[in-house]
């Protein structure tokens, strides 16, 4: 990876753009707009697992907290999306570090299971926080976004806000792995007491991170609730959470790209399962499983490997 | 019905509930002992237990015995394939490795059950009729009799077998510290396979006997995995009584919560006190013992 973040991000977009553009049908464009938003929560994800060593079975939790606050605030306090937006990271963030600073003390089994464990409390707060969150059956009349009188009313028009949004995020991302920050988060997942010895405060970086893991996710469920209008607690339960983390597993937790590739596959893949329908959990599993068994690296360590013996 | 009497109803319910929790928990400290590994596929072996028991009976019409028996050691087999065939086949995992490995068993598992017995609840009729005892006022189903029952003695065959025969013993002497147990000649592979089909022969045994009270369906297994691995973070993990215990006290108050508050924080209950014993206590409640195990390296 020798070429600039401003490049790499740029590209992407790029991508995207060329995707939607041959895709013309709406219904791929809207498949776009939810795997642009689901990269905005990998990225995330994949730095607290790939570059952190952590891992987090409570993102949908974020991911939820995000994209509720702004459908409630527009829509039972009638706030505008410029107020909604700010407020939404604000909250995420708040309760991501709050909960970080005891969880993060965890590792490995029990970080797992404490942050699954967050996440399904917030999920079962949607469920019963009835007055606001409208309980099992959610609310709806999320106000599209609009701003500076331009309003984003066609799936296209989402679409590349979105990609906007997720390249910048990918921009910001890569800049932190270059940064001393990402050479301190390397030294704490090779060897986390050998960081601590050079003067590294591990407990402090990986609560960042973590916390940033957790914004990105709130941003997303931003994107989330104002493109769908209507928000249900189905959306954000365990099932997504660990989804989110196979996507990153997946593809490859060394490198962003690996993030971006999993991430692409898992959400491409159930459409063209939709043929199986109900029994897509059953392909779903038995390729987690292929992948995990045979390339335990991912499948972006595929790429790495020809390029190696392309230089050799 | 009288404020007391209530009471006594809900601890029932909750004694019930607190025991197969511990059953599960119990699942998850023998793999955990032997290997160090959570198994996060080990509510879909209770689940599996439900429905192969209710498979054998219902549409194969055997008697409920050998159903049960039948279907026990469908899901040890199970439980040995798992190990041979996701866990076996790792060269030095990483922990993310694993904990993905074994969702997607989970995923796995309950997709196949889906597949071959859809998305139904089934019901298997109770091991002794549904005529409910009455005790001063409250009611107890005879199923209820039989969950402790087999609670009991499940720990004390395993409380036996860790105690007195060699096996045990050299299954805890790999919990202790593999390099040992492997230097001193025992079989350090053969003991992490005897205790993933030990730990998914006590989940089918559970499966088999909660079955005719909470009934069964291919999504069951997830949260009560969950809150059995609270339960068993609760009693310390690796505590065959601390599971117990642990058990009891979070049935007791996932009872009262349904019974006085509201039946929808029921599930809260067990999870905050999983994440706070997670926080405050790792150890367990009832003990302070290598804490390192947990936070440390």
């Amino acid at each position: 990876m020798t070429r600039s973040p401003y490049f790499q991000s740029c590209a992407l977009f790029a991508c995207a753009l060329l995707a939607a553009y041959f895709l013309k049908n709406p219904y791929y464009v809207g498949v776009l707009v939810f795997l642009g938003i689901n990269v905005i929560i990998t990225i995330g994800l994949s730095l607290l697992m790939g570059y952190a060593g952590q891992i987090s079975l409570g993102q949908a939790g974020f991911f939820g907290i995000g994209a509720y606050t702004t459908g409630i605030l527009t829509v039972k306090a009638h706030l505008p999306l410029y107020a909604s937006f700010p407020a939404a990271i604000l909250l995420t963030v708040g309760v991501a570090f709050v909960v970080g600073i005891p969880t993060l003390r965890l590792k490995g089994h029990y970080l797992a299971m404490a942050t699954l464990g967050l996440g399904e409390i917030v999920h079962i707060v949607f469920n019963e926080f009835i007055r606001l969150t409208g309980g099992p059956s959610g609310f709806g009349n999320i106000p599209p976004v609009r701003f500076f009188g331009f309003e984003l009313d066609t799936d296209f028009k989402y679409f590349v806000f979105v990609w906007a949004v997720a390249a910048f995020i990918l921009f910001f991302s890569l800049n932190i792995i270059n940064s001393r920050i990402g050479r301190a988060l390397k030294a704490v997942h090779k060897d986390e007491r050998t960081a601590a010895t050079i003067g590294i405060n591990t407990s402090r970086l990986k609560l960042v991170i973590f916390v940033l893991g957790a914004g990105y996710a709130s941003i997303a469920g931003f994107l989330y609730a104002h493109y769908v209008t209507f928000l249900s607690p189905g959306s954000f339960g365990l099932g997504f959470s660990v989804l989110l983390v196979t996507m990153v597993a997946v593809g490859g937790m060394d490198s962003i790209w690996g993030a971006l590739i999993g991430t692409a596959v898992l959400t491409i893949l159930p459409e063209y399962l939709r043929f199986f329908k109900d029994y897509d959990i059953l392909i779903y599993g038995g390729i987690l499983m292929a992948i995990m068994l045979l390339r335990p690296e991912g499948l972006y360590s595929i790429k790495i490997r020809i390029k190696r013996r392309a230089e050799a | 019905m009288n404020l007391a009497v209530q009471l006594f109803q809900l601890a029932l319910s909750g004694i019930t509930i607190g025991s197969i929790y511990a059953m599960v928990a119990i699942g998850f400290n023998i793999i955990y002992n032997s290997t160090g590994i959570l198994n996060f596929a080990q509510g879909e072996f209770v689940m599996l237990g439900g429905m192969l028991c209710v498979f054998l009976h219902n549409s194969l019409k055997l008697p409920l015995l050998p159903s049960g028996v039948l279907s026990v050691a469908a899901v040890s087999v199970i439980g040995l394939l798992f190990e041979r065939l996701a866990i076996h086949p790792l060269r030095n995992p990483s922990v993310i490795t694993l904990i993905i490995i074994t969702i997607a068993a989970s995923i796995l598992i309950k997709g196949a059950a889906m597949f071959i017995w859809g998305k139904e609840t089934f019901v298997l009729p109770s091991f002794s009729g549904d005529e409910p005892l009455r005790l001063s006022g409250a009611t107890l189903l005879p199923q209820t009799l039989w969950i402790l029952g087999f609670l009991a003695l499940v720990v004390t065959l395993l409380t036996l077998f860790f105690r007195l025969t060699m096996v045990g013993k050299a299954m805890k002497a790999c919990s202790y510290n593999r390099t040992a147990a492997q230097i001193v000649g025992i079989n350090v592979s053969g003991m992490v396979l005897l205790s993933f089909t030990l730990s998914a022969l006590i989940g089918g045994v559970a499966g088999v006997i909660v079955t005719p009270m909470t009934l069964v369906s291919y999504d069951r297994g997830s949260l009560l995995g969950l809150k059995g691995f609270g339960t068993a973070v609760c009693g310390g993990l690796g505590d065959m009584g601390g599971a117990v215990a642990a058990g009891l006290i979070i049935g007791l108050l996932e009872s009262f919560t349904a019974g006085l508050l509201s039946s929808g924080y029921k599930d809260a209950v067990a999870l905050v006190i999983l994440v706070m014993i997670l926080y405050f206590r790792p150890a367990g409640i009832f003990q302070k013992r290598d804490e390192r195990r947990l936070v440390g390296s």
